[in-house]
Formats: structure tokens, C-alpha cells, sequence
């Protein structure tokens, strides 16, 4: 076996937890939600039929969500690793775990306008490769689905419409703004990653890297986090609910970082996840070890 | 829980109201955003007769294909609604569709052809893709399977007490519309812009 099919193997195996496994924070979140909803409720039965789907998709090793996503995967490497192998593994592992239905062949090459049948295509999967000087491999990957994708959006401050200056306080209007018009088109209750400053690209990157945090973490920068704090409260004051339904549960996690900016441009990018949150974090020791990572 | 066997007929649906929980059981048909486009370009005389009087579900489909050729859903949720919008008025009247499922609601054009055809909007729980795949007891048959992609084909199914709610009904109401305006209210009092 090469370096390459054992790194396929071991990728295709963080795929299918991803897909398969929602995270422990993620559930307890849910039924958290499903406490807090009225019995009898529309957003209550939403939340019964999202828990009951979990645990289906835990037990068959099953995609939790049809939508498999975009899989977009962050690995560190170890110093004089070749990152040509790696996206190559990833890339493949991506095939083979489309062609062993964990994920949906999700891949439309735009031009022939043709799903390329195999889950790959120019920019599917994303993986982005970086060296640091542990000897373990550490990967962390998402599935992030199309109908939370499509409501994501970009602000540019000032702006005037919703009174949002060049400060924290506007970048806090945008993103509550963004979680109004998702409503519940993004399968709420959703968590949202957001970036301020950052190119148009660099800031929606940013946003969605956020995503890959424990939704019961807590951001290390104080104004962050209570940035955090508060937009999650307000957000569920909205009355969005599950699935759009109406409810106090329309958001589970708030995440946020910032990039630097020029001084022409001040960008608020917004990514929206649905309530499947497929995170899959695994670090490979050089011994051959795997430690899972929520 | 309200129960319903497809194909129904008018009165069934005009009977239905928001909010209503329903439990679908008889034969249905997938079709997303390639489906939509195709099946208002021409007249599609070979699936016509799988959608009088039923519903067409908005889904994209993990398909698993057995040994023997036959298919089964192993994921079945439901994808986003609003992307048919400019269609899907005119294929509920066209083919005679009962109504839609899908998730994330539809806009005005819809209601109102729901409204004036004599159909319902039904919302599957987004993402629940393994409660809804089970509920899928039998593939029957495929359209455009080589042409648009396992995800996009038009798939004829039966399905056994697929749990569902009326979230738009045939008398102009939108539990989506209700809680779009409801939900700006509230953000225009948290951001101070009322008025």
C-alpha cells in the first residue's frame, strides 16, 4: 500500500463520521432547543424528527442529510510532508466514499452542465494544507450543505439601510440581519461563522472556519466574545424557529473571527450551517495512532 | 396526525389547513431544480400519469443501486423549495399536481397557484434524511437518471406514512409569510430601524 491509498484510507474513514456522526455538542444543543420549545408545538416536532434522525444515521452509519456538502477539509502536516499527497488522498478518499454512498455524488461541473457522477470537480473537495512542527497529522473537515450555503451573505460597511457603521456594533447588525433573511431556508436552527475585515474571498474562508469550532467553546478575545454572546440571544428572540416553523430555537452557536482589511474595504462575510453540522476532527500520530477530535 | 393517500382528490386538499400534521402514503414523484426547468419547457407526456392528483417532492436523493438493478433512497431529506419558485406554479397546473414537498416554503407566484389549482405546500424536516428515507418503501421507476444525475433525475416512488406539515395551504395562507413578517418586526425593534 502507498503513502497516498493509506492517507486515502484514513480520510475516507473522517469522512464517513462526518457524514454519519453528529458531534456530542451539536446534540445536546438540539435537545437543549427541544426543551426550551412549548409541547405540541411545530418546532418541538421539528427538533423530535431532527433527534430521532441523528441517532438513525449514528446506528446504519448513514449520512445524516441527503445534501452531502461541500467537503471542505483544513489539515496540518508535519514539516517535508507533501502536500500534493495529501489533497491527492483527499481527493480520492472524497470518490470513494461517494462511490460507497457516504456522500451523494454533489459535484456539477457548470460548464457541460453534468453532475460528474463521482463527487469531484474542479474546487470540490477543498483542502487546504499547512505545516506546523508537531510530528502528528491533524485533520478537521466539514460537510457543509447547499441550502445553508445559499444563504450566506457579504456585507459591505457602511450601510446605511441598517444603520451599520465601520465598528463592532455594524458588523453585530449585518450578521443579525443575515440570520433574519436565512429564516428557516437554511435549515435552521443554524450556527453561524462570520468574519469582519478580510478581501471578499479571505472573509468568507474565514467565516466558515469558524464553523469548525465546539459550539460550547468560548472565544479567547473578550469584545469577540461577547459579540458572541450577544447576537446569540438576540438572534433567538427573533421568532425564526426550527425549520422556519417558529419557535425560540433558531440559532445554536454564534462564531467569530477577523482578518485585516485596507483601508477601502470593510467586508462582513456570513456563513450560515444548518443544525446537521457535520465536523470531523482526527489526529494521526506518526506511530500510526488515531485520537478523534469532536 | 391527519392520514392521506396519494393519488387524492381536490376536496382532500382543500380540506387541509396550516399548521395541519399529515402522514402521505401511496406513490409520488422526486423533482428539483433541472426537473422543474424540463418539465415546463414541453409537455412530458411519460411521467404525466405519476403526477396527476399526487405531489412532486423537492429532494435530492442518496440512491443506492442493488445487484439485481433494482434502486433504494438511503437519503431522503428535503431540499430547498424557494429555488422553484418561477416554476413551479405552472407544473402544479400543467400536470395536474395535488402538491409540493419540500422545505423552506415558496413565495407569492406559488401560493397563489396552490390557491387557484386546488394544491398544498407540505414541509418535510430539512435535513432528516434518514427518518424520511425510511419512509420510502419502493423505488418504481427513474426519468432523466443519465441526463441530470442520481441527485436531479425524476424519481417515482412509494412512500408509507412520510410525515409532513401543511405549511401553505389552498385558501392563501403562509405560515412562512407569518413568521417572515413577525420575525422583521422583532429585528427592526432589536436594531432600532421601526418605523
Amino acid at each position: 500500500m502507498t503513502a497516498t491509498d493509506q492517507w486515502t484510507e484514513r480520510f475516507v474513514e473522517v469522512i464517513a463520521r462526518a457524514s454519519t456522526q453528529l458531534a456530542p455538542d451539536v446534540v445536546e444543543a438540539l435537545r437543549r432547543g427541544r426543551e426550551a420549545e412549548e409541547d405540541g408545538s411545530l418546532a418541538r416536532k421539528a427538533l423530535d424528527t431532527i433527534l430521532a434522525n441523528i441517532e438513525l444515521a449514528r446506528g446504519k452509519w448513514q449520512p445524516i442529510c441527503q445534501d452531502t456538502g461541500t467537503p471542505l477539509v483544513w489539515i496540518h502536516h508535519p514539516v517535508g510532508m507533501s502536500t500534493r499527497m495529501l489533497t491527492q488522498a483527499f481527493e480520492e478518499a472524497v470518490r470513494q466514499a461517494t462511490a460507497r454512498q457516504l456522500l451523494r455524488p454533489n459535484a456539477v461541473d457548470p460548464l457541460l452542465d453534468k453532475n460528474t457522477g463521482n463527487g469531484a470537480a474542479p474546487g470540490i473537495p477543498t483542502v487546504h494544507c499547512e505545516e506546523w512542527d508537531d510530528p502528528a497529522v491533524e485533520v478537521r473537515m466539514m460537510l457543509k450543505g447547499g441550502g445553508c450555503e445559499n444563504v450566506g451573505a457579504q456585507y459591505s460597511l457602511p450601510n446605511p439601510t441598517l444603520k451599520a457603521d465601520r465598528n463592532l456594533e455594524g458588523v453585530k447588525r449585518c450578521i443579525l440581519d443575515a440570520i433574519y433573511k436565512a429564516q428557516g431556508k437554511g435549515c435552521a436552527p443554524g450556527i453561524i461563522g462570520a468574519c469582519f475585515g478580510g478581501d471578499r474571498g479571505s472573509g468568507f474562508l474565514e467565516s466558515k472556519r469558524q464553523l469548525l469550532r465546539r459550539l460550547d467553546d468560548r472565544n479567547p478575545i473578550p469584545e469577540l466574545d461577547a459579540m458572541e454572546q450577544e447576537i446569540l440571544a438576540k438572534a433567538n428572540q427573533l421568532g425564526i424557529g426550527p425549520m422556519g416553523f417558529g419557535g425560540k430555537t433558531t440559532v445554536l452557536g454564534v462564531k467569530i473571527g477577523y482578518l485585516g482589511r485596507l483601508p477601502a474595504s470593510y467586508f462582513v462575510s456570513v456563513s450560515y450551517m444548518c443544525w446537521a453540522n457535520r465536523r470531523a476532527g482526527a489526529r494521526f500520530s506518526p506511530d500510526g495512532g488515531v485520537q478523534w477530535l469532536d | 396526525m391527519a392520514r392521506l393517500t396519494l393519488p387524492c382528490d381536490e376536496a382532500t386538499i382543500r380540506a387541509l389547513k396550516v399548521g395541519d400534521f399529515v402522514e402521505l402514503s401511496g406513490r409520488m414523484i422526486t423533482g428539483r431544480d433541472s426537473a422543474h426547468h424540463w418539465l415546463v419547457k414541453e409537455f412530458r407526456q411519460e411521467v404525466a400519469p405519476y403526477m396527476q392528483g399526487s405531489v412532486i417532492y423537492h429532494v435530492g436523493p442518496v440512491v443506492k443501486k442493488h445487484e439485481d438493478g433494482r434502486y433504494s433512497f438511503v437519503a431522503a431529506g428535503p431540499t430547498t423549495s424557494a429555488r422553484e419558485e418561477p416554476y413551479q406554479a405552472d407544473v402544479i397546473g400543467r400536470y395536474g399536481l395535488r402538491g409540493v414537498i419540500g422545505k423552506g416554503g415558496m413565495g407569492p407566484k406559488t401560493l397563489a397557484g396552490l390557491k387557484e389549482h386546488g394544491a398544498v405546500y407540505f414541509h418535510a424536516i430539512g435535513g432528516a434524511a434518514q427518518v424520511l428515507a425510511e419512509a420510502v418503501t419502493r423505488v418504481e421507476t427513474v426519468f432523466q437518471l443519465a441526463e441530470f444525475g442520481v441527485p436531479e433525475a425524476l424519481w417515482v416512488i412509494e412512500v408509507k406514512d412520510f410525515p409532513v406539515v401543511v405549511t401553505m395551504d389552498s385558501h392563501g395562507n403562509s405560515l412562512h409569510a407569518e413568521v417572515d413578517a413577525a420575525s422583521k418586526a422583532r429585528l427592526d425593534a432589536l436594531l432600532g430601524l421601526a418605523g
